[in-house]
């Protein structure tokens, strides 16, 4: 029997927190920063109501340094924050990357650099969520596009933090932050939840960053009888530092490993429209929601497109977009921003498909007609 | 004889502090005031930030969480809100403390969670060696301040007790058995602590500043220590400073609001 659950009508930062709670998330460490403040403003009241715990920490640093330390605990763990906020965490994210700590940061974007378009849109940080904290490092990145999606992919970057022992970005914007749409939550004998693998060996055995053969090592608990060490610096199995170039090339190839090989596992993606089309439209996050209305405005005109949305943005899915590509005559890129993922796909075509961007950088929507009318002129 | 071994990552040591450094005379009373209270050693997390001191979880046999430059504070509160039953603390230096972590600082003392720090002040940036740290004395010298320090310094122990701090001890690498006593008081107090000790550094700063051992040094702080009972005037304490218990009160403690939080919204009384 399935519980009858009935249809709530929220926006994007509140369908966030229902899918954190749903995933287990017990803590959430933020600052309050527009257009994401809903998101802590619902979990300070949502969290200890389930014996969770909420702090709004003195600034975005100490935010995602608290994070990573109640996850440490054993807790799952999240941080929501925007443009400018999301530029203070990189430092930590970086750590969170290095010691291998699950935990899930939201950028809710908005118009940028600097403080740039508080109240409006953008998607201007997908680079800064590929490369945003120095160093060499994989990270895995969703973008949802509608209310639904978001709920569904908050609990998939629980998920995938937890599986893979990463943060895990959840790329949000202004416009799917705010705007309202219909979500039926999904009952919980229908939920898949993953929880990090702890360790079954003995405490003097245990070894916390170990190179197992799925390159994920099990994670202890602090507190649970199993002492020990974490730190920023490269470090061997043991997790201390190491200068010695074998161990370090060792721990750094694994690090990076342990999200590539399975990039099969992480990469989601749709596609709608007409899959006979010469022209493939490229579009995530708020975007997929203008192209999907530009595919509708086409087929009153007579013409298609195909649409290709990830919703893994990192790793991009390039074998699948790759496959959607091959022999299509013209790729229409649509994004808030300046072309960030455009370069992005004309790597994944080798420059062989004419690609086209059609960008707004204005803080507002999309409109679909200018990406109708892209697709036309290239007919 | 105490059995040290107990708390140390035997094979993690030598450690890697200069010859003459203090930070090992401070860690060593630590562990024997971790022992005098009797703390599980499971239950002990011990952060640190980035800097000479900030070395210390390394060769120590507990939980230890060695953590970007000025955030100690900030990854253990994470730590101690989200698992109030583990025992929290957190070792610093003057310039992870009170520069680039000085927000950090102010506010756990201002929202008193339970957490001991433990800020090793030794008036420079010693593991980058020997820049101005925001405790160089007025005028001393630092390899960023080769004329010269123009910048006044901060009272650290001060700077937490009007930040809220619910205890505050100073003491010196000198006076060890009094820095373990301290550290005996801090990890008992229910609230934000901060023990701060002047440790000696001959390498980046006695060397700039004619103190060029570390037994010049320890005699500096020997000379300049005044016990905070001798009541002292601001007059007659001009370039000393004093050691003691400088602070101690009662206020309520963060995790322990947080749990009457969850109490009063789920209405269980447990």
């Amino acid at each position: 029997m399935n519980q009858k659950i009935k249809p709530v009508f929220v926006q994007g930062n509140h369908a966030c927190v229902l899918g954190a709670l749903k995933a287990g998330c017990r803590f959430f460490g933020g600052y309050p920063i527009t257009p994401s403040s809903e998101i802590a403003e619902l979990l300070a009241l949502e969290l200890p109501k389930v014996g969770g715990k909420f702090i709004q920490m003195e600034d975005e640093i100490a935010a995602m340094g608290a994070v990573i330390g109640a996850s440490l605990t054993g807790m799952k763990a999240l941080t929501a924050t925007s443009g400018p906020g999301f530029s203070l965490k990189q430092e930590n994210i970086g750590y969170a990357i290095m010691a291998e700590v699950p935990c899930v940061i939201v950028n809710v974007q908005r118009g940028g650099p600097s403080t740039g378009l508080p109240t409006q849109s953008s998607q201007g940080d997908v680079l800064q969520a590929r490369w945003g904290t120095h160093g060499d490092h994989e990270i895995i990145a969703l973008a949802p596009s509608t209310i639904p999606e978001i709920y569904h992919h908050t609990i998939r970057a629980f998920n995938l933090a937890e599986q893979y022992r990463t943060p895990v970005i959840l790329l949000l914007d202004e416009i799917i932050g705010h705007m309202r749409e219909l979500l039926i939550e999904v009952p919980d004998d229908q939920i898949e939840l993953i929880n990090r693998v702890k360790p079954s060996c003995p405490p003097e055995e245990y070894l916390p960053f170990q190179m197992v053969e799925s390159d994920i090592p099990p994670m202890a608990d602090f507190g649970s009888g199993y002492r020990y060490h974490v730190t920023g610096l490269c470090h061997d199995e043991t997790g201390f530092p190491t200068n010695d170039p074998q161990k370090i090339d060792a721990f750094m190839k694994r690090l990076n490993r342990k999200i590539s090989r399975y990039t099969d596992q992480i990469v989601e993606y749709q596609t709608a429209g007409n899959q006979d089309s010469d022209i493939l439209i490229m579009a995530y996050g708020s975007s997929a929601r203008s192209a999907r209305q530009a595919l509708r405005l086409l087929n009153s005109n007579d013409k298609t497109a195909i649409l290709f949305q990830p919703l893994t943005i990192w790793p991009f899915p390039e074998k699948a977009f790759q496959e959607t590509a091959k022999s299509r005559k013209s790729i229409v890129v649509v994004e808030a921003n300046a072309g960030q993922m455009k370069r992005e796909i004309e790597r994944l075509v080798n420059c062989d498909i004419p690609v086209r961007l059609v960008s707004s950088l204005n803080g507002e929507p999309i409109d679909p007609k200018t990406i109708a009318d892209a697709v036309m002129e290239v007919v | 004889m105490f059995n040290y071994e107990k708390y140390l990552r035997a094979n993690k040591l030598p450690h890697i502090w200069c010859p003459g450094c203090g930070d090992g005379t401070v860690l060593k009373s630590l562990i024997r005031a971790i022992d005098k209270q009797g703390i599980d050693k499971n239950n002990i997390v011990l952060v640190s930030g980035i800097g000479c001191s900030s070395r210390t979880p390394g060769y120590v046999d507990f939980n230890t969480l060695h953590t970007t430059h000025g955030r100690a504070l900030a990854f253990a509160t994470g730590v101690k809100h989200a698992n109030p039953d583990l025992h929290v603390i957190v070792v610093s230096g003057d310039g992870d403390a009170t520069a680039i972590g000085g927000n950090h600082f102010i506010h756990a003392a201002r929202r008193n969670i339970d957490i001991t720090m433990i800020l090793y002040n030794n008036y420079i940036y010693g593991m980058t060696g020997g820049q101005a740290s925001p405790t160089t004395p007025l005028g001393a010298y630092a390899s960023t301040a080769p004329f010269g320090s123009i910048e006044p310094n901060f009272n650290v122990s001060e700077l937490a007790k009007s930040a809220g701090a619910s205890f505050v001890g100073r003491s010196t690498s000198y006076h060890t058995k009094q820095m373990e006593n301290l550290f005996v008081k801090a990890l008992a107090k229910n609230g934000f602590s901060l023990v701060e000790v002047i440790v000696q550094c001959p390498t980046a700063f006695g060397r700039r500043n004619k103190l060029r051992t570390a037994v010049e040094m320890l005699k500096w702080q020997k000379d300049h220590a005044i016990p905070v009972k001798a009541d002292l005037t601001p007059e007659q304490l001009e370039g000393k400073f004093t050691t003691g218990v400088l602070w101690d009160i009662d206020r309520p403690e963060y995790t322990e609001q947080y749990a009457q939080v969850i109490r009063k919204v789920t209405g269980k009384q447990n």
